[in-house]
């Protein structure tokens, strides 16, 4: 269990965290758009992360920070 | 302090070090090799860097770096070696960052010749590189002036936070005088550099040396406030030796080794009545325009002598303004001019003064022939037709 | 140690990259690499005492990007400019971080030569076969056939040349103490990719000579793919061509030789 979050102001939607994600719990935000106009990621539950930090360790921007 | 017997370019390497100069980047060039040879045999001997590069362009960026670590730091060359270092000179200015640049010069363009030569004042005064920018330019005439002088670039370098050159020529470097070595300068009382790159130690935000801006205001605010710098340095510190110029109807101007040879024209006037003088700019650049201009109330006429076809006078002319005639004599070449020579074209000068007219002389060949055709152009078409 | 908290975050934003959004495009390898870097300054607690040079290209404006002192160099000359950094501060750390047209074109008399002579300096070498700031130009290791804005038809190595393995060609260096060839497609390839990067640094730190990491990389936006696809495409072009792997490390040849 750990908690993902993801910063909308440097995600810039390339998805490889969705990829990246073992869980496939990992997806981009399509209703949203961020300032600088991209669909940000976000974590869709929780409760099945593991806590591998896959995401964080593939994301460019370093926009995911995730607490235990 | 006794006077030692020193080639021009080991005696400006032993200046630079006891200036402070700690961290010398260089390559293998003629003139200048000296120089470089005596610091690869003093500066680990001081623990300092002697450190030949791969090439001039990697020499000048060894110096942008260390400069920007905040040490005094130098490098050496020649003509084609200071076209090389051309970016990496700009960068320097550029980035703020002071160092010392030695150009002891040859013979151009292109590979040239090894011989002196002033060919690269337009290079060192105009645009050592691509852009708006400057570097302070100090020209020696005496290896004793070669001696002191890195210690006075070094402190206008750190001053104004730019890069400062030695334009120095063959003759100058290669050539051996008597010299009275300037004080060993304590590396304690070198100023500070705030600014510099050592390492933020998690108590201060970080420095940066670089001279990109993406946005144009940017970059039009620190160029201008390097042209404010410029500004201040053109009222302070234009520096020059003037020899009896006060009553001079030609005025002669002339840097470095070639005003050694002005001199002795000069003096060959005065003992024929010619009221001649010298001025010897000892900054290049800020250039000595109000000397010049002071000179130009009352001489009839100036006479610019040079080892080139023709540089420094545009900056007499400049400075003059159209009062009266500014005449130029030189070779190029890496022949080094006969006084006599000068002494001819100085009486030209006088002779023509009221014709309102510039002159050049080049003459094309060693001898002197003084037979009226020295250096008009329609005399030169008659002989060789 | 300025690393995170670890009783509170499994993984947080390492203390010596800025919070700035860089210019890197969605999905660039270099924000995988630098983030690497900023980690390794932490975990080795050397932020303070490093300085970075940055080069020209995409990276240019890294200087923004760490807290650490930073230089921004001509292009190619970087290797240069952390020389003279390093022989004025030896007990500094120094590193350059360079893409392949900085590192194994305009550069390669500095990058040959910082090796040769074993200066105890870091480099992280990007290799994105192209040159990416400058929109998409051939670079000294763009692939036998591959289409960039100055290659249009296809690198033609008859009439352009073949690309650079840079790796190879340093081996033979001996001033280099370390030099590894990594990726970063997948989260595992980072983590090997991040503990050569470690290597590199603490090879620096033990005076041991010049260390090399290069990084086979992707530029989604200048190859004309999405992020995945440029890492698909890297997969089977590049990798077979740069060989990932450990080319020079001085300590294990010496516990191998004291065998």
């Amino acid at each position: 269990m750990a908690k993902v979050s993801v910063s909308s102001v440097f995600c810039k939607g390339c998805g490889l965290c969705v990829d990246a994600c073992p869980e496939t719990i990992m997806a981009l935000d399509m209703e949203t758009i961020t300032d600088h106009g991209y669909h940000p990621a976000v974590c869709i539950d929780n409760d099945k992360c593991t806590g591998c930090i896959s995401c964080a360790t593939i994301c460019p921007d370093v926009a995911i920070t995730i607490e235990r | 302090m006794a006077k030692v017997l020193m080639k021009g370019n080991e005696a400006l390497a032993e200046g630079a070090i006891r200036a402070g100069c700690r961290h010398f980047f260089g390559y293998p060039i003629t003139p200048q090799s000296e120089l470089a040879a005596y610091m690869a045999k003093r500066m680990p001997k001081i623990g300092g860097t002697y450190l030949q590069a791969e090439s001039e362009v990697s020499a000048i960026n060894m110096v942008y770096g260390a400069s920007a670590a905040g040490v005094r730091v130098m490098t050496s060359s020649s003509s084609p070696g200071v076209s090389l270092k051309g970016e990496g000179i700009s960068y320097l200015i550029g980035a703020d960052l002071p160092c010392l640049i030695v150009n002891v010069e040859r013979s151009g363009p292109g590979l040239g010749g090894i011989q002196p030569s002033q060919g690269d004042y337009w290079m060192s005064t105009r645009a050592t590189g691509h852009g708006d920018g400057h570097v302070l330019v100090l020209a020696p005439n005496s290896v004793q002036e070669m001696a002191d002088f890195a210690a006075k670039a070094f402190e206008l370098g750190d001053r104004f936070r730019m890069p400062a050159m030695i334009l120095a020529d063959g003759l100058l470097g290669q050539m051996m005088e008597p010299v009275e070595l300037p004080e060993e300068l304590d590396l304690a009382d070198l100023p500070e550099k705030p600014w510099a790159l050592t390492g933020t130690k998690l108590e201060r935000e970080h420095h940066i040396a670089n001279s990109l801006a993406m946005e144009p205001q940017d970059l039009e605010d620190m160029v201008l406030s390097r042209r404010e710098r410029y500004r201040l340095i053109k009222a302070t510190e234009q520096k020059c030796e003037q020899i009896m110029v006060d009553d001079a109807e030609v005025v002669v101007v002339a840097f470095g080794a070639a005003s050694r040879i002005a001199l002795s024209a000069v003096n060959a006037a005065r003992e024929q009545g010619i009221k001649a003088g010298l001025i010897r700019p000892i900054t290049l650049w800020p250039y000595p325009v109000d000397a010049v201009k002071a000179a130009a109330q009352h001489a009839k006429a100036f006479l610019s002598v040079e080892f080139s076809t023709g540089q420094m006078v545009e900056d007499v002319r400049l400075a003059v303004n159209g009062k009266c005639p500014v005449n130029f004599f030189g070779h190029t070449g890496g022949i080094v001019p006969d006084p006599s020579e000068a002494l001819e074209a100085i009486k030209l000068s006088l002779e023509r003064a009221d014709s309102g007219e510039d002159f050049e002389i080049l003459p094309f060949e060693s001898k002197l022939g003084l037979d009226g055709s020295f250096g008009k152009p329609q005399a030169y078409a008659e002989r060789t037709a | 140690m300025a690393t995170f908290d670890k009783q509170k975050y499994l993984y947080k934003r390492p203390h010596a990259l800025a919070d700035v959004v860089t210019n890197y495009c969605p999905g660039c390898t270099h924000g995988i690499v630098q983030r690497l870097v900023c980690e390794v300054l932490d975990e080795l607690d050397i932020e303070g005492d490093t300085i970075g040079v940055c080069p020209v290209g995409c990276s240019v404006t890294a200087y923004d990007f760490y807290n650490c002192d930073m230089a921004q160099a001509a292009h190619g000359r970087a290797p240069a400019v952390a020389t003279g950094i390093k022989r004025a501060l030896p007990d500094k750390v120094v590193f350059t971080y360079q893409g392949d047209g900085d590192f194994a074109s305009i550069g390669t008399a500095e990058s040959i030569h910082i090796a040769a002579r074993g200066e105890k300096v870091t480099t992280i070498f990007i290799n994105n076969a192209i040159y990416g700031m400058t929109g998409g130009q051939m670079a000294p290791t763009s692939l036998p056939g591959q289409v960039t804005q100055t290659s249009p038809y296809g690198r033609d190595v008859a009439y352009s040349g073949y690309p650079i393995r840079v790796c190879e060609m340093m081996q033979s260096l001996d001033g280099v103490a370390f030099m590894e060839r990594v990726t970063v497609d997948t989260p595992s390839h980072i983590r090997k990719a991040k503990k050569a990067i470690k290597k590199a640094f603490q090879y620096q730190l033990e005076g041991l000579g010049f260390s090399l990491i290069e990084v086979v990389a992707t530029c989604p936006t200048n190859w004309g793919m999405t992020p995945q696809a440029a890492f698909k495409w890297m997969e089977e072009n590049m990798i077979p061509y740069y060989p990932l792997g450990n080319f020079v490390d001085v300590k294990a040849e010496a516990t191998e030789e004291a065998k």
